[in-house]
């Protein structure tokens, strides 16, 4: 929005007296046209080659059987795209399975990334002494990255050496689950494991929009008498909508992305049962030198997450109407 | 507030402290014990005797050289962060505060791609670094990232932000663009050139889906497949992985102390602008 109006206005301004003075075709006058290109250069020649290029790369490669190793890749038009979606090809039960294990984590997970952080952010939505410690606190384990949170919790979640069996051993409950080798256990660990690790980070995209929400609409509702529960009804929650929306769409995004949680946590057990998405598109396309097919993959995970997005947007614009 | 609610509000807020914190805290006190000490059943919260075990382990050590594994994550990280610093910002003041032709396309080209999910382009972006030779370099986990379109789209909201008169005081004083740039705007900038340096080394720090398979030597890793490969290789021997583990936890925790009050900013401004 603000891009429309800042255009609008630069368009509207008088030039710069320098480059009214100049004339079209001096050498002055061709550096000063020249300028926002030098500007832009070196990051368009980054974007240009990581950033666009893979797109029409990825379209390419999916039509063809690419395969690292061999010298032929020849072209073979959508089949890499109808064998994702033929119960008889060789791919179709790891592909589906994968997007079954994606979809249940997706699930799972994001209620509770969507509520959880909520919860935090209107605790520390008011003043005590403390406050910027604990937030910092909460949001801590955000800043490790997976392949820390992995390993920390591949030791936690053990089932013989690791502190949770240990600890729920302690208050006399089963000391002996198999949090990372069976499900649903192994599901309840990637789970928590991603609630503990970054619902800190969604709290405080909540904590921003809370304090958006301006006093006197609090004050008014109390002056007409509504209770705590009626105040978060029809005066937090309305105010942070477009937060909430930023959040669910965010959060289905990262946890549909989900890789290194089970490649280190669950180390995709039982079996290949808790392998996500991501994780089978790269081992098919680098491990199994598949690009073509794992290409197609891709464009077709992107094409549901898209779908996905989109529900999402309609979702929330409908309830406003 | 009561005395009574305040004492409530307290005992949450540290309940759940706890929840946070105790993992990061085991992690410390299992590198600091010997292997029989972390075999035990139930575990002990000392490390009783201390040991240095897990960290002599992970300092000396051939197979696993994760000292170089630092050392390659921070010049990466390092580099990756300053790339994106260089790059993002000249970029984004075309796009603030340049007229040119294809302006408006362009932006919303860069934008675009901000809905693209990254890892549905590791496929080709494998291929494009294979043919730059830059596999099991440490280019290729500095590069390719800082195509990125967020940090453009960060200073660009920023840039805009800043009130014009500084500027066009500037230009009548017969500065050109690269005078404002470099002399005006980058210098009442630097809060967000501050956040996103901050942002982009703990991304480039923590990445771990895209170092696993284009960096390979033992020597060339950076932390986060090194510690795959601790893993593989020590298996149950926890000081050892928590020793690792906590290496690679201490820089990004000291940044994350020192520079709270950015990353705090940086991450809620970024749900601002949905």
């Amino acid at each position: 929005m603000a891009d429309v109006i800042e255009v609008g206005a630069a368009r509207g301004d008088a030039p710069p007296p320098a480059a009214g003075a100049a004339r079209r075709g001096t050498s002055a006058d061709r550096a000063k046209r020249a300028t926002p290109y030098l500007f832009l250069a070196p990051y368009l020649i980054l974007f240009g080659i990581f950033g666009l290029l893979p797109i029409v790369l990825g379209l390419w490669l999916s039509v063809h059987q690419w395969d690292f190793q061999l010298p032929n890749r020849p072209f073979v038009g959508l089949d890499n795209y109808t064998d994702l979606f033929s119960s008889d090809s060789a791919v179709y039960a790891d592909w589906w399975q994968s997007v079954r294990a994606t979809a249940i984590f997706t699930v799972l997970s994001v209620p509770l990334l969507v509520v959880i952080p909520l919860g935090l952010a209107l605790l520390l939505n008011r003043s005590f002494p403390g406050r910027t410690f604990f937030r910092a606190i909460y949001f801590a384990p955000y800043v490790l990255g997976v392949a820390v949170i992995g390993l920390l919790w591949r030791f936690l979640l053990d089932a013989n050496l690791g502190l949770v069996n240990s600890l729920l051993g302690a208050v006399g409950l089963p000391a002996d689950t198999p949090w990372v080798t069976d499900v649903p256990w192994a599901w309840v660990s990637l789970v928590g494991v991603t609630v503990w690790w970054t619902s800190g980070f969604n709290a405080v995209i909540y904590l921003a929009g809370l304090q958006d929400i301006p006093a006197e609409l609090y004050e008014a509702a109390k002056v007409d008498g509504a209770s705590a529960w009626e105040r978060f009804r029809h005066v937090t929650l309305p105010g942070l909508r477009p937060v909430l929306l930023f959040v669910i769409t965010t959060t289905v995004l990262a946890s549909a992305n989900v890789f290194g949680q089970s490649f280190l946590i669950t180390q995709g057990a039982p079996g290949t049962e808790t392998r996500s998405v991501v994780w089978f598109i790269v081992e098919e396309g680098l491990r199994d030198n598949d690009a073509g097919r794992a290409a197609a993959m891709s464009i077709v995970f992107a094409l549901m997450l898209a779908v996905v997005s989109i529900a999402n947007f309609r979702l929330f614009r409908y309830r406003e109407d | 507030m009561t005395t009574l609610r305040r004492t409530a509000l307290y005992a949450i807020l540290v309940a759940l402290a706890l929840v946070f914190v105790t993992p990061l805290v085991w992690m410390v006190i299992t590198s600091l014990k010997t292997y029989d000490a972390a075999q035990q059943i139930p575990p002990s919260w000392l490390p009783d005797p201390l040991a240095g075990y897990g960290y002599e382990q992970v300092l000396d050590n051939s197979q696993n050289p994760v000292l170089r594994w630092f050392l390659n994550s921070m010049v990466a990280a390092t580099l990756h962060a300053l790339l994106v610093l260089v790059t993002a910002s000249m970029a984004a003041y075309a796009l603030a505060r340049l007229r040119f032709r294809g302006r408006g396309v362009l932006f919303a080209l860069v934008v675009g791609t901000l809905f693209i999910p990254p890892t549905s382009l590791i496929i080709p972006n494998f291929l494009i670094v294979d043919t730059l030779d830059w596999i099991d370099t440490l280019a290729v986990v500095i590069v390719p990232g800082a195509a990125s379109a967020f940090g453009v789209f960060f200073l660009r909201q920023f840039f805009l932000s800043l009130p014009r008169e500084l500027e066009e005081a500037a230009v009548l004083d017969g500065a050109n663009q690269w005078q404002i740039f470099f002399k005006v705007v980058l210098p009442l900038s630097k809060p967000a050139l501050a956040t996103l340096a901050v942002l982009s080394f703990l991304t480039n720090w923590n990445d771990f889906l895209w170092p696993i398979f284009v960096l390979f030597s033992p020597e060339m890793l950076t932390l986060p497949p090194g510690l795959g490969l601790l893993q593989g290789s020590y298996v149950t021997d926890y000081p050892v992985i928590m020793a690792g583990a906590v290496l690679a936890s201490v820089p990004v925790l000291i940044l994350f102390v020192l520079a709270q009050r950015h990353i705090i900013q940086g991450v809620s401004r970024s749900g601002l602008k949905g």
